[in-house]
């Protein structure tokens, strides 16, 4: 740990991301207009009630105070704020759900009650994430039991993981230090303590940890092998489509839509195949609902991605089919290609 | 047609009570005194005392909700959680959650006060389904049973929310008992909510137009629109909760081949709608009692009673905004963003209208009055957080933590249970025929003002720092704001109980009413305090629009009352009925 957490009292959570300081742009705006009205409702609340307060009690004012254009200036008007508050807030919302192109992928996975995570290199960490400063990194986040969620205050981030399908959050930590993790989505006897650090370092701190902890099998390495003892590549390549080239390219689909090959298509083709079975293809692969663990689902989808920007792929090699497939020419078939966009296949 | 002075309501409305009448208000024959056995509170039909089994009802949840939360309060002390540890703590939070949500929040104006003033308002003598009224309270009881049966076994840990999977698939204690508890309350709203639709509709008196109703039955049909509409969705959501939960049938659970998110979807396409029904009402009470207070026809009417719809509308396109961070996409987290903001505007609405109304009126500071001040001010900072809230990049950070639950509190408990008081304390001398102390109803409210504010408003801090919600346990940095908080709640705590005291005192000491003490306009202070088993000896006429407090000054001040022989008064005409 280079720095410990800092526990002294305060006000205002610490900004430790880039996002963090944009966060708090836009609270700080909405905390102007929130102390304005309450303020000014306040005030003249204890104006009225003072100025106008009853001296006689047989007092009946005769005067019926009504207008109504002031009640359509006061109807209209809060939205003008609003549509700021809306537009800004949305942006932002726009930039959290949408990580850079160039981030390092760190993989989480949440159960009751620990966070366990695994760096690219392989190592792995539970409870505590160490990254270095100034580089996007973004987190897969699965979980194997109930709903969690992955929250870092001083990063101004959360996401709830939700069992069944992945998420994602990205930051750039800005700023070197100790800070709370927190699961904020309610699992369990033991919620209170999923908690953890996220320990941010100067990227040559960072290197220094990361040479000096041991490793296990990155992800890919161990999705390479995956694939090979669940006898994937048994059909891949040959009868079923290729992994090279694939990861986030359009894949043709035989009811003549498409989707993009990103992480959640990944995933579900392989605990549902048949929700999604790719133009061309004949729906004959088995589900692996309940077989694989999060974790192994992770390492295959990072297997994937890694097979995904080179033309030679490493790791399992698999020949295109050239065959016609169910009297399809090969032009339709998926990533082959990875260039040129698949022509839409005759809806069944 | 021959009247009976003692119960006609116009002879003596505002007269005070001769010297030395005490006790002669509960002379005359009224729904209190009629009938005196047991059986005759437990077969009632008539509305009134309907209500107050409900007040009676209710209390008793609200003390058990509020037990759990002095528990839940004293456990935060410290940081590593003072008196039980997670297991129970969830346990806590769940009987909180589910007894307040379920017991006392929902059924307490509308079941309450909206079933004691309905009638009286709109000039009828029952709600339109007396028999059902009373087979709503039975199912509220029997649901009630089932909570409490929960409870005591040892609760349920889901928190009020039964998020699936942990609900489903996970926990293991009485789950299913307390979606049992809900499940049948649920149907009690519903009937509440369809009797009041049709007798909004069809019981009103000769006179009595739309646009001459008091906002706050404008408020109680919005209100009731809503739990007829959206209750069934919490039961079909509970129903297939049960069902995954006892026999392991696929819906939510993914490793069953369901989807956690359609839960969501479901629940809260409820339990937003819901939050209208719990605040609804108290800005309904809120408008009859700044009116009253300050003797001024209330500012913008219409906008007022437009506002309570279309809340309600809205209401139901927002439910999404509890699902930011769960994973839907962009595009509808944007649309139920906006859509938030605009279900904002109503309400902004109602806030300004009933600050102008105050404008040149005559302004007393009675308890009702600074409990709906209290409102106006404490339900402006629950919305205006909710507005934050509302902001997507903003909830990223904020959502689940202590803002959240600071931010309904402010509503439920800062509007909600504020316009409670207002209106118990209002309609009191009128269900009773006592006043309570005046001087401890005011010193109670501002107890209730400063211990709410000292108990949550450290909450908006601790959340922006990160403290997640339902946590037993937290980091030693949060403790400051938990001490101030849970200090808070014992100030709370005390105006909780004090109108124990000195509302029941008043039934026995308390000085006589009369019919209208606070020299209100509205129907209901037209007739006997406590009003007579069928509320109008004749069927009242009205020939004027609510709140008309400045014709008032016309007719020489204080005398809403005419003529002693009961000949049409320009306000109000309780006499024959001029046609069928």
């Amino acid at each position: 740990m280079t720095s410990s957490l800092d526990t002294s009292f305060r006000l205002f959570p610490e900004q430790a991301s880039t996002m963090a300081r944009q966060v708090d742009h836009l609270f700080y705006y909405l905390l102007g207009v929130l102390i304005f009205f309450t303020l000014a409702i306040m005030i003249a609340v204890i104006y009225l009630a003072v100025r106008y307060r009853r001296r006689d009690d047989n007092e009946f004012p005769a005067e019926d105070v009504q207008n109504f254009k002031l009640g359509i200036i006061w109807t209209i008007s809060p939205f003008f704020f609003m549509l700021v508050m809306f537009f800004w807030g949305a942006s932002l919302y726009g930039q959290m759900m949408r990580p850079p192109e160039n981030t390092i992928v760190i993989n989480v996975v949440g159960k009751q009650w620990m966070w366990k995570i695994q760096h690219p290199e392989g190592v792995r960490e539970i409870n505590e994430l160490h990254v270095p400063i100034g580089q996007p990194i973004k987190l897969m986040l699965a979980s194997q039991d109930v709903i969690h969620s992955f929250f870092i205050p001083a990063f101004r981030i959360k996401h709830d993981v939700v069992p069944g399908s992945f998420a994602m959050e990205w930051f750039i930590a800005s700023k070197p230090g100790t800070y709370h993790l927190f699961c904020s989505q309610y699992c369990g006897t033991e919620h209170a303590e999923m908690i953890g650090h996220v320990v941010a370092m100067e990227p040559g701190d960072y290197a220094a940890w990361l040479s000096g902890v041991p490793k296990d099998t990155p992800p890919a390495a161990a999705g390479a092998q995956l694939f090979v003892s669940w006898g994937c590549n048994a059909c891949h390549g040959e009868r079923a489509p290729t992994m090279a080239g694939l990861y986030m390219t359009k894949v043709p689909l035989d009811n003549g839509s498409s989707v993009i090959a990103d992480d959640d298509y990944l995933r579900e083709s392989i605990i549902e195949p048949s929700a999604k079975v790719v133009a061309g293809y004949p729906a004959i692969m088995p589900s692996y609902r309940g077989q694989l663990s999060e974790e192994q689902l992770m390492a295959l989808v990072a297997f994937i991605k890694s097979q995904g920007a080179s033309a030679a792929p490493s790791g399992v090699r698999t020949t295109p089919s050239t065959r016609p497939v169910n009297g399809q020419s090969p032009d339709y078939l998926p990533n082959f290609p990875p260039a040129r966009q698949p022509v839409p296949a005759p809806s069944p | 047609m021959g009247m009976n002075p003692a119960l006609n309501p116009i002879v003596s409305p505002i007269t005070p009570a001769p010297p030395g009448s005490e006790g002669a208000v509960a002379r005359h024959p009224n729904y209190l005194n009629v009938k005196h056995t047991v059986r005759s509170w437990l077969l009632t039909t008539d509305h009134k005392r309907i209500g107050i089994l409900y007040l009676f009802s209710i209390t008793l949840f609200f003390f058990i909700g509020g037990g759990a939360a002095t528990l839940i309060r004293l456990n935060l002390l410290t940081p590593s959680g003072l008196i039980v540890d997670g297991a129970d703590y969830n346990k806590l939070f769940t009987i909180h959650g589910v007894v307040m949500v379920w017991f006392f929040l929902i059924p307490s104006i509308p079941a309450t006060m909206g079933n004691f003033v309905i009638p009286l308002m709109i000039g009828a003598k029952d709600l339109a389904f007396p028999k059902i009224n009373l087979l709503s309270w039975y199912l509220f009881v029997f649901s009630g049973i089932f909570a409490f049966i929960m409870i005591t076994l040892g609760g349920a840990d889901t928190g009020w929310t039964f998020y699936t999977p942990y609900s489903t698939a996970f926990s293991n204690n009485y789950v299913t008992l307390t979606v049992c508890a809900v499940f049948i309350n649920g149907f009690s709203s519903i009937l509440t909510g369809l009797n009041f639709i049709v007798t909004v509709h069809k019981m009103r008196c000769p006179g009595m137009t739309w646009f001459r109703m008091p906002l706050f039955l404008w408020s109680l049909y919005a209100t009731s629109v809503v739990m007829v509409l959206a209750t069934p969705i919490l039961a079909i959501t509970l129903l297939l909760v049960g069902i995954e939960h006892i026999f392991g049938v696929g819906i939510f659970d993914p490793k069953l081949g369901g989807d956690p998110i359609l839960f969501q979807h479901m629940f809260w396409f409820y339990s937003h709608p819901a939050v209208y029904i719990m605040v609804l009402p108290g800005m309904g009470v809120v408008s009859e009692l700044v009116t009253c207070f300050s003797r001024k026809r209330i500012f913008g009417y219409e906008f007022i009673a437009f506002s309570s719809v279309a809340i309600a509308l809205v209401g139901f396109l927002v439910w999404a905004h509890h699902m930011f961070v769960a994973g839907i996409s962009v595009y509808s987290a944007s649309v139920f963003s906006l859509l938030s903001f605009i279900v904002a505007i109503p309400s902004s609405v109602k806030v300004f209208d009933w600050t102008a109304t105050m404008y040149k009126g005559s302004v007393k500071l009675d308890t009702p009055m600074l409990c709906a001040l209290g409102f106006i001010g404490l339900f402006t900072l629950g919305g205006l957080t909710g507005v934050m809230l509302a902001t997507l990049g903003m909830d990223v950070h904020m959502h689940d933590t202590y803002f959240v639950i600071a931010h309904f509190h402010y509503i439920m408990v800062g509007g909600t249970v504020m316009a409670y008081f207002g209106g118990l304390h209002y309609w009191w001398p009128k269900a009773t025929g006592r006043m309570y102390s005046e001087v401890w109803g005011r010193v109670t409210v501002c107890i209730i003002f400063l211990g709410f504010n000292l108990t949550f408003f450290p909450q908006f801090i601790l959340g922006y720092l990160g403290m997640p919600r339902r946590y037993h346990s937290y980091p030693p940095e949060f403790q400051v704001y938990n001490v101030l908080s849970t200090a808070g709640a014992s100030i709370l705590a005390v105006g909780y109980l004090l109108p124990f005291a000195y509302l029941p005192w008043s039934l026995r000491w308390g000085k006589p009413a009369g019919n209208n003490p606070w020299r209100a306009t509205g129907l209901e202070w037209q007739t006997a305090s406590p009003p007579p088993e069928h509320n109008f000896e004749v069927t009242p006429v009205v020939t004027e629009e609510a709140y008309a407090y400045h014709l008032r000054k016309a007719q020489n001040g204080a005398s809403i009352a005419v003529t002693s022989a009961g000949v049409a008064p320009v306000t109000v005409v309780i006499g024959p009925t001029p046609e069928n």
